[in-house]
């Protein structure tokens, strides 16, 4: 512990008597439809990003609703099969496209990230702006296909389905992606740029938060993998249009490459979707235990080590497509090795917290959730990985399990950790204790009690993407489709006290969590420039100081040296 | 991080309110240009591995694709894409130097020669069409004109027995149990073959043509704000940057000419 806090430390750290709503914030900065739309403020385009996050993530959950409806009686009574096809695909391509990716990056990456480094903004907020206007346009191409007639192909795109036999809007959602992708690439360059160049004073690499670690393996990913997507949709498409066969094996093509490039990007964009995650998993983990993260240059390592192993596995989700068993052993031996970093990062938070001071706050019960739902959701990936298991899970329930284990027990956990955690800063103001516990205990709860069931029906051998299915499965799928509905429940708790707390929340003050950051230094919500003078840094990453005020208590008489 | 934060607070014209120093702005717009020219190469890169890929699948109906294109154009195009990075560069000293007319006649010179390489294209394309040699319906092999004389129809049918090796091999390779009788596989992997290449070729060329566009458009609006000059030697990330852009579209052809346009003797 040192003992010589700088003044802007214990400013940071010092408690506020009387908290209070910062009225010269970057919200109250004109109202003015344009002073929203076309703002340049990396704060105002995260709120953008926010609103229009969580409207896709409605409609992802509306058609996820639709499947688990279905799926409650073993015929198909709601939907007819293609429809079924169209709602499975759509809920994939709305959740992975238009929330998962663009999630955390792009809501709390865009408000904190400035912040946390000690910059008035990101390097380019004219891009930064462009990214929204990108999102929201290939969202807008997606959701008019959906409505029109939807897409049938499952959000993988497989050809020669999707471009010689499919006969629904394939080439539209394939453009709204496609745009879509515009937006991913923007917002890593950015992020990428800000942290090389725009760090404060004092912020070397090795202090810097490890949520910018995390953010900036992700745009690393974002960067590389993102025109992969790009250039293999742009072939779909031309195929698809044209009635060229580039994929197509009846005119030569060989529908192998698009497998090969299709995972290039798309099993990276896992690691865009959990990264982030992770990241705010230890910033959770470090404020509430108000430790450092134990080890920290391996968790920060352990980010862009998953982000350039994530690079080389894809093929393991070809091992039973025709692909040589020697490639196949090469990924799954590569599979195996991307474990590594993750668990450096469960086991270091493990340490962290041991013989730490934990608070139990709303996004400390995210973070606990998030850590034991990753390590299911990892080892179920390892158990995929491994060639012989894969060939009896390969397209079953037990794949689907795994990977919702990761994106919402992982990736949203993740978000609404995050979310729960950087609120007050963000509007200033606080939500209840009570109902924010509650509610996270009921995701929880819903959420084991919708996948862990799809474990079990994997296993047995029901496949993915089937309306029908044999009696015997029933009692499963109808356990599923109840946590379903206490998940959806779940999720609608924050969304009235999120709602309610922006009028009437109490104050928060600039450092609700006593937390250590550059963020907690300004008032919430911030000023629109964020730093009138930039901070000079002189603390390490999450570390925790004696504070001056906080006067040791008086020796008892007998302890002191000298004395009998 | 630079030291330059004592002169943030002197508003200077030209440098970004999020900026602490001219040296911090130049960093990130360099460093950002060069991200993006990263993400180019993966873009550019899917379509290599594509070509890779069918030309190991079907050398000789590359090799035969190939020789339907015609060197004269595609090296007379190179030359017009070294001498317009030339300009490029001139104008990037321009701007650094402070040189208003070097800018504007260096931009003018870039214009020029990136519109000559694509009147190029336009001739060579509407050969190509007129040769039957665009996928689609009207697409003939082996090609009855073309524009080497008889010596590429010639080197077409020669390769067929390669390409029906080729063809055999390609299916093996990817476990197909479905028999194709031999006559088949000349026939899909001579067609077939040909077809993906010339695919590949409008398509790798014509993603290339647009990013030149693109260059263009960028050009012909920086061309008045050069001649009222906004660009100067506190002043030139954008000319610079944009020069990255340029030369990385020209490096792009460096290898495009000789993946298509040199395959086998001529």
């Amino acid at each position: 512990m040192s003992s010589t806090s700088s003044d802007t430390y214990n400013y940071m750290m010092a408690p506020e008597a009387e908290p209070e709503i910062n009225k010269d914030n970057y919200l109250n900065d004109g109202w003015r439809l344009q002073d929203w739309l076309l703002s340049l403020d990396h704060k105002r385009i995260g709120i953008l990003y926010l609103i229009s996050i969580t409207v896709f993530f409605a409609l992802g959950g509306a058609y996820a609703a639709l499947i688990r409806l279905e799926l409650i009686t073993p015929g198909g009574d709601l939907l007819s099969p293609d429809a079924y096809n169209r709602a499975f695909t759509m809920h994939g391509v709305l959740m992975v496209f238009f929330f998962l990716i663009p999630s955390i990056p792009a809501v709390f990456g865009n408000f904190v990230l400035p912040l946390m480094i000690g910059a008035k903004d990101v390097a380019f907020p004219k891009l930064n702006l462009a990214s929204w206007y990108m999102y929201m346009i290939g969202g807008t191409l997606t959701l008019v296909a959906m409505v029109t007639g939807g897409v049938d192909t499952g959000w993988t795109f497989y050809t020669p389905y999707s471009t010689a036999y499919s006969n629904t809007f394939v080439a539209a959602v394939a453009v709204g992606i496609f745009v879509n992708g515009f937006s991913s690439i923007f917002t890593g360059i950015n992020f990428m740029v800000t942290i090389h160049r725009m760090r404060a004073p004092g912020l070397t690499w090795f202090r810097l938060p490890l949520f910018i670690w995390a953010m900036y393996a992700t745009s690393l990913i974002m960067i590389l993998g993102t025109p992969v997507l790009a250039i293999t949709l742009l072939l779909v498409g031309a195929e698809r249009l044209l009635g060229l066969g580039i994929f197509d094996p009846a005119l030569g093509g060989d529908p192998i490459l698009f497998q090969h490039l299709f995972w290039f990007y798309s099993h990276p964009a896992v690691y865009i979707m959990i990264l982030p995650s992770l990241g705010v998993v230890s910033e959770l983990v470090a404020t509430f235990s108000r430790k450092r993260v134990f080890g920290y240059a391996f968790v920060a390592f352990a980010s862009v080590a998953i982000a350039v192993i994530g690079f080389v596995v894809w093929g393991h989700h070809m091992f039973v497509s025709s692909q040589s068993a020697y490639a196949g052993m090469v990924f799954s031996f590569l599979t195996m090795f991307v474990a590594v970093p993750s668990a450096v990062k469960v086991f270091n938070w493990m340490a962290t917290m041991f013989k730490g001071s934990i608070e139990y706050s709303t996004p400390m019960f995210y973070a606990l959730g998030f850590i034991g739902l990753f390590v299911i959701g990892g080892l179920t990936g390892l158990m995929l990985g491994t060639m012989g298991l894969d060939i009896h899970l390969h397209d079953t329930y037990f794949v689907v399990a795994h990977f919702h284990y990761i994106m919402v027990g992982g990736a949203l956990f993740g978000y609404l950790g995050a979310m729960h955690y950087w609120w007050p800063k963000m509007f200033g103001r606080m939500y209840p204790d009570g109902l924010s516990h509650m509610s996270a205990l009921v995701i929880f709860l819903g959420f084991n009690l919708t996948f862990f069931p799809q474990f079990i029906l994997g296993y047995l051998g029901m496949p993915r993407r089937y309306h029908v299915y044999p009696d015997e499965f029933q009692i499963l799928h109808v356990m599923s489709s109840a946590g379903a509905s206490v998940l959806a429940v779940g999720y609608m708790i924050p969304l009235v006290y999120f709602t309610w707390s922006l009028v009437a929340g109490r104050a928060a003050g600039r450092n609700p969590w006593r937390a250590v950051g550059l963020e907690w230094l300004l008032p919430s919500p911030p000023p629109t420039h964020n730093f009138h003078e930039i901070p000079t840094v002189d603390w390490e990453a999450n570390e925790y100081r004696e504070l001056p005020e906080v006067e040791p208590a008086p020796m008892p008489l007998r302890s002191v040296p000298g004395q009998a | 991080m630079s030291a330059g934060h004592a002169a943030a607070n002197s508003y200077e014209a030209g440098l970004a309110h999020h900026f602490e120093s001219f040296e911090q702005q130049k960093e990130s717009s360099f460093l950002g240009m060069w991200l993006f020219l990263v993400q180019e190469i993966m873009f550019f890169g899917g379509l290599f591995v594509a070509y890779a890929v069918y030309r190991s699948m079907y050398p000789a109906a590359f090799m035969a694709g190939s020789q339907q294109l015609d060197t004269f154009w595609g090296f007379l195009n190179t030359l017009v894409l070294l001498c317009s990075s030339f300009t490029m560069v001139l104008a990037v000293w321009g701007a650094q130097v402070g040189r208003k007319k070097v800018i504007v006649w260096g931009l003018i010179g870039t214009i020029f020669f990136g519109a000559v390489f694509l009147g190029v294209k336009v001739v060579e394309y509407s050969a190509k069409f007129e040769h039957h040699l665009v996928p689609g319906e009207s697409f003939e092999w082996p090609p009855k004109k073309h524009h080497g004389g008889d010596h590429g129809a010639e080197a077409a049918a020669h390769g067929a027995d390669d390409l029906a090796h080729g063809a055999v091999i390609a299916t093996e390779a990817h476990g197909a149990d479905v028999a194709i009788d031999s006559s088949n596989a000349v026939e899909m992997s001579g067609r077939g073959g040909a077809i993906i290449f010339f695919f590949l070729y409008f398509f790798m060329t014509g993603m290339h043509a647009l990013h030149m566009v693109i260059g263009i458009v960028i050009m012909l609006i920086m061309l008045p704000m050069a001649a009222k000059g906004k660009w100067g030697p506190d002043n030139h990330n954008f000319v610079e940057g944009f020069g990255l852009y340029w030369h990385f579209v020209d490096l792009v052809w460096i290898f495009l000419f000789p993946f298509l346009y040199l395959l086998g003797a001529h």
